[in-house]
C-alpha cells in the first residue's frame, strides 16, 4: 500500500529529471552529422591572392583548423583577439573560410551585382578587415556564395572545424571560441590527434 | 451526498488517468507534420523572391520539399517560410538540384548528409527515435489497459464490501434487537479501520 502512494511521485521526478537535463542543452547547437567524416573538399581563391586558389587537400599531413568568418560578423570580431593570440603562439595553424563576405552583409544588395564586382569587393573587404584587426590565418579563402559553407553544413558565423591529417572533421565548434572551449575542448583534441600520427 | 463515493472516486481516477495519457500523447501531435501547412497559398511564403525557375512544375516542387525541411536559424519555420539567408540559400540548392534532375529524395539526403536530421520536420523512423514515435501511442495503451484493470478491481471490491456491509447489518439487527453481541467478529472492516 505504501509503495502505491510513491509512484505518482516517482514518475514526477522521473519527468522533472528528464526536463531538468533538456535545460542544459542548447537547441542553437545542432550537432554536426559530419563529425568524423572527410572533409568536404574544396578549392577557391585566396582572399589574400585572389588569382591563386587554394585546396583543402593541401592541408594534408597537418592537424589545423578551419574558421569560417566574414567582416560583417559581430560574434567573429569577438573571438578575433583569441585567434590572433593563437597565432602568435603558434598553437595550431587556422585557415580562415570567408564566407559571403558581400552577400552575406545585410547593409549591402547583390541584385544586379556581377560576380567579378562582388568577388572584387569582397578582396577589399576582407583584406582591409585582416589589417584592421590582424590576420591570425594561415590564408583565408573565399566562399563567395556560401556553397562551400553548405558542404559543411554551415548555419552561423562563426564556426570552427577541427580536421585531422586525414582530412577528416573531428570536432565543430559553434559559434566564438572562447579561451575556456580552447582549452577545454579544442587543444586536448588538437593533441590527442597530434599524438595519433 | 447522493452518489456512491466510491463510484465517484472511480470515476475521478479515470479521469485522472485520460488526462494523462492525453497529456502525454499531446507532443506527438506537437512533433508531428501537422506544422506543415501543405495548401497554402504562395502568398504566406518568404519565397517572395522571384519565383527562379521559370517552369511552374519545378518551383512547386522546390516548395514543396521547403516545407519539409527546418531552417537552421529560425528553427521554428521551414525554410519555406523563412526569409534567413541561409533558408534563401537552401532554397536555391534545393531548386538547382531539382532542376538538375535529381529526385526529391537525393535532395532531401543531400542536406542530411550535411545538416543531420535536424534539418527535418518530420523525424526519422529508426532506432533513435523509436521512443519520440511509439512511446504515446504506448502510454494510451498502457493508461487504458491500467484503468480498465483499477476499474475492474474496484467493481470486485465494492461488491465484496457490500456482501460484508450486509452481515454487519444483520448484526446490527440482532444489537438493536437487544441481544448482545456474543461474537464480535474481528475480521469485519470495522475493526480492520
Amino acid at each position: 500500500m505504501k509503495a502505491k502512494f510513491l509512484v505518482p511521485l516517482l514518475l514526477f521526478f522521473g519527468l522533472a529529471g528528464f526536463l531538468a537535463f533538456g535545460l542544459t542543452l542548447n537547441p542553437r547547437e545542432v550537432p554536426s552529422p559530419l563529425i568524423d567524416k572527410p572533409a568536404p573538399n574544396f578549392r577557391l581563391a585566396r582572399l589574400d591572392q585572389p588569382d591563386k586558389t587554394f585546396a583543402l587537400e593541401e592541408m594534408r599531413g597537418q592537424v589545423w583548423l578551419l574558421n569560417v568568418w566574414a567582416s560583417w560578423c559581430v560574434a567573429c570580431r569577438q573571438e578575433h583577439p583569441l585567434l590572433v593570440r593563437m597565432a602568435e603562439q603558434k598553437l595550431v595553424p587556422v585557415v580562415g573560410l570567408n564566407y559571403k563576405e558581400v552577400r552575406g552583409d545585410g547593409a549591402i544588395s547583390v541584385r544586379g551585382m556581377a560576380l567579378e564586382a562582388e568577388t572584387a569587393m569582397a578582396v577589399e573587404r576582407g583584406q582591409r578587415w585582416l589589417k584592421d584587426h590582424g590576420d591570425p590565418y594561415l590564408l583565408s579563402v573565399m566562399d563567395i556564395d556560401g556553397r562551400i559553407g553548405i558542404d559543411f553544413g554551415v548555419y552561423g558565423v562563426p564556426e570552427t572545424f577541427l580536421i585531422d591529417r586525414e582530412g577528416r572533421i573531428r570536432y565543430k565548434h559553434i559559434g566564438p571560441i572562447t579561451p575556456e572551449s580552447l582549452q577545454t575542448q579544442i587543444l586536448p583534441k588538437v593533441e590527442e590527434l597530434r599524438r595519433a600520427g | 451526498m447522493p452518489a456512491d463515493p466510491k463510484l465517484l472516486l472511480a470515476v475521478r481516477h479515470g479521469l485522472a488517468a485520460g488526462a494523462l495519457a492525453l497529456l502525454l500523447a499531446a507532443p506527438l501531435q506537437a512533433a508531428g507534420p501537422a506544422s506543415v501547412p501543405d495548401g497554402l497559398p504562395a502568398a504566406t511564403d518568404a519565397g517572395v523572391a522571384p519565383a527562379l525557375a521559370a517552369d511552374p512544375k519545378l518551383e512547386a516542387d522546390m516548395m514543396e520539399l521547403s516545407h519539409k525541411l527546418r531552417c537552421l536559424v529560425c528553427q521554428n519555420q521551414s525554410i519555406a517560410e523563412s526569409n534567413a539567408p541561409l533558408a534563401v540559400d537552401l532554397r536555391n540548392q534545393v531548386r538547382e538540384q531539382l532542376a538538375a534532375g535529381k529526385d526529391k529524395d537525393d535532395v532531401i539526403d543531400y542536406l542530411v548528409e550535411r545538416y543531420g536530421d535536424f534539418v527535418l520536420y518530420e523525424p526519422p523512423f529508426k532506432a533513435a527515435t523509436l521512443l519520440l514515435w511509439l512511446g504515446p501511442l504506448a502510454l494510451l495503451l498502457g493508461g487504458a489497459g491500467w484503468l480498465g484493470w483499477r476499474l475492474r478491481r474496484r467493481s470486485v471490491e465494492v461488491a465484496t464490501e457490500q456482501a460484508l456491509s450486509a452481515t454487519d447489518r444483520e448484526r446490527a439487527r440482532t444489537l438493536l434487537a437487544g441481544g448482545g453481541d456474543a461474537a464480535p467478529d474481528t475480521a469485519s472492516p470495522e475493526f480492520r479501520k
